[in-house]
């Protein structure tokens, strides 16, 4: 159920965090934003930020490394790169000199999941989460819309430690008004429902699952959603009590299938709650379809439609797998 | 005391530590002595009683293998009790095989190579947005610089004029396997960072005068981050390791060890005449 247009108020994560990161700039100078030829600041009124915005160019070691020495020198760096880069080719600066520093790095790593679309698997992070996940000290967060890139940049101002915030590319539509707030590390209820809950995170993936519980309300099945925007720390208490009694559980990520959102909430639920799980996002493979994110998503099945099947099937049959309907030929599409 | 003589404090130390059970990395911690000694006994504005005073100078020794070395100066220096290196490597003991940041003296942690250059030029950016005239000097091994990461902030220094910013390479031209030359050819290296934009000056890493009077010029070019390259060896001290490969990893038994301190305990009394 892709959506082709993007309606007015749609926006993207990325420039919210980087309209308010100028903002904040403007009044602390503790903050430094070290960007590596994004692009993303390109016709920015950079003025607020003065000699604390640098362009480090394209070289994500030394992007990282200089962002670990200003913090540790005293300064907020907000590192701007993409995902992949961040989390792979990075990697071992963010674990060596960000993460077991313990240090005030922000890292905000667009182009997440799919968001680079036609581009292809050099510039997917399909990996990102299960790799920031297994680090000690990092806070992990995966922002649902625009206005939640900026609260989530807001409410991790003072965090002590480091920061991996996910930023997609494309703009995304904003969560219903009367979702509850924002807060960093609570899981986000979006709808209400006794039957099953579904867990999500990123915009896609959260409106999939607010579509699908919308789907499901209208045939009389009630699907709790779960916005669990902070991947690190787990809001396990949450996870628990919504899948209490074995309650079944879907989840929905962009991001391979193994080691991220999926995996957290198995983890979490095998040892607190136990019950069935069917975890839906990238099949184990690289992607070999042409297209943009939201046809990527509907090409493997990252979609609403594939959260109101596997909910069904959870709630009707006894069998144990779940996932992408093209993984499991037992069960038929809708 | 005089810097020749803490020099051969810490070689007796770094021997000392490569007898215990887990030994250490004994060349290139030999070869760093003079540099690190120049550098904690001379050069750096920095107080064992305030290791924390913001105006400190900072430094990093990104060539992490040379640990020992370090923690030999650093508690020399009066960062912690000398009889507490007796403890390396040893369980319930702070001073882990590389450098952490549990050993009061140790700014970052190292061990991986390539980091140091990259977390050097974040602390002099940092200083310079502060407007403090601190100085961050890095050290650097040679082998090391075969990392790509090492180039990637060499570019960035030179780009962003970060002439508070010193670094040391330790130039014992050995890396594990033999010769750096045999390996990845580091030559011309002196060539190489003056065109990536640095001051470059070279240096007998064994001259303790020559290290103080080069180290303590900041920035030797205005607008200039600088690149000093000492030429040491590897094992200095020890005639039986020096310039030798396998020196880079050594567990000394009971009567390597004391024929390592008879031949320093000699090397001293020649100094002294």
């Amino acid at each position: 159920m892709s959506r082709a247009a993007h309606p007015a108020q749609d926006r993207s994560a990325r420039e919210a965090y980087r309209d308010l990161l100028l903002e904040l700039m403007a009044g602390d100078p503790r903050l430094c934003c070290l960007d590596s030829d994004t692009g993303l600041f390109n016709g920015a009124d950079l003025s607020p930020a003065g000699d604390r915005y640098v362009n480090l160019g394209i070289a994500e070691h030394n992007l990282l490394g200089m962002a670990a020495g200003l913090a540790a020198a005293g300064k907020l760096p907000y590192v701007n790169t993409m995902a992949t880069f961040a989390t792979t080719r990075a990697l071992e600066v963010l674990k060596v000199d960000i993460a077991y520093n313990n240090l005030p790095v922000r890292i905000a790593a667009t182009h997440g999941g799919l968001a680079a679309g036609h581009l292809g698997p050099t510039h997917h992070a399909l990996e990102d989460l299960a790799v920031t996940r297994a680090l000690p000290n990092l806070t992990v967060v995966v922002p649902a819309d625009a206005a939640q890139a900026a609260e989530a940049v807001r409410q991790t101002l003072e965090l002590p430690g480091p920061l991996y915030l996910r930023l997609g590319r494309n703009p995304t539509p904003p969560l219903d008004a009367a979702a509850p707030p924002f807060r960093l590390g609570a899981a986000q209820r979006l709808r209400d429902g006794d039957d099953l809950v579904i867990v999500a995170c990123g915009p896609h993936p959260v409106l999939a699952a607010t579509q699908a519980s919308d789907t499901l309300a209208a045939m009389g099945v009630g699907a709790a959603v779960l916005n669990l925007h902070t991947l690190k720390p787990l809001d396990t208490a949450a996870l628990a009590a919504a899948a209490a009694g074995g309650r079944p559980v879907v989840t929905v990520e962009e991001h391979w299938r193994s080691g991220g959102l999926g995996s957290a909430v198995a983890e979490t639920l095998a040892e607190l709650a136990p019950t069935r799980v069917a975890r839906i996002g990238m099949p184990d493979r690289f992607v070999d379809e042409v297209g943009g994110q939201e046809h990527l998503l509907d090409h493997y099945e990252i979609n609403d439609v594939t959260v109101v099947a596997n909910a069904l099937r959870l709630l009707s049959e006894p069998d144990p797998s779940g996932g992408n309907l093209s993984e499991h030929a037992a069960v038929p599409g809708v | 005391m005089e810097l020749l003589e803490r020099a051969h404090r810490i070689r007796e130390h770094i021997v000392d530590m490569c007898a215990g059970e887990e030994g250490g990395h004994l060349g290139g911690s030999m070869s760093l002595v003079e540099i690190l000694v120049a550098l904690y006994f001379a050069v750096l504005r920095v107080d064992p009683r305030a290791p924390d005073d913001p105006g400190r100078d900072l430094l990093l020794l990104s060539k992490g293998h040379g640990a020992i070395g370090l923690y030999a100066t650093l508690a020399e220096r009066g960062f912690f009790p000398v009889e507490e290196l007796a403890g390396y490597a040893t369980p319930g003991s702070r001073l882990m095989g590389h450098p952490v940041r549990a050993v009061p003296g140790v700014e970052l942690p190292s061990g991986s190579l390539g980091h140091g250059l990259a977390l050097a030029n974040g602390l002099a950016l940092g200083a310079r947005l502060d407007g403090l005239d601190r100085r961050c000097y890095v050290v650097l091994g040679d082998g090391e610089l075969q990392e790509g990461s090492v180039w990637e902030a060499a570019m960035a220094a030179a780009s962003l004029g970060l002439e508070r910013l010193v670094a040391v390479v330790d130039r014992n031209g050995l890396q594990i396997t033999g010769p750096t030359e045999r390996a990845i050819a580091l030559e011309p290296l002196a060539g190489r960072w003056a065109a990536f934009g640095w001051a470059v000056r070279e240096v007998d890493g064994h001259d303790l005068a020559a290290l103080v009077d080069l180290l303590g010029r900041v920035p030797a070019e205005p607008g200039r981050p600088t690149m000093v390259i000492a030429h040491t060896v590897k094992g200095k001290g020890l005639p039986f390791v020096e310039g030798r490969p396998h020196s880079h990893y050594a567990r000394l038994g009971e009567r390597q060890h004391q024929r390592a301190l008879a031949v320093l305990a000699a090397q001293r009394r020649r100094a002294a005449t």
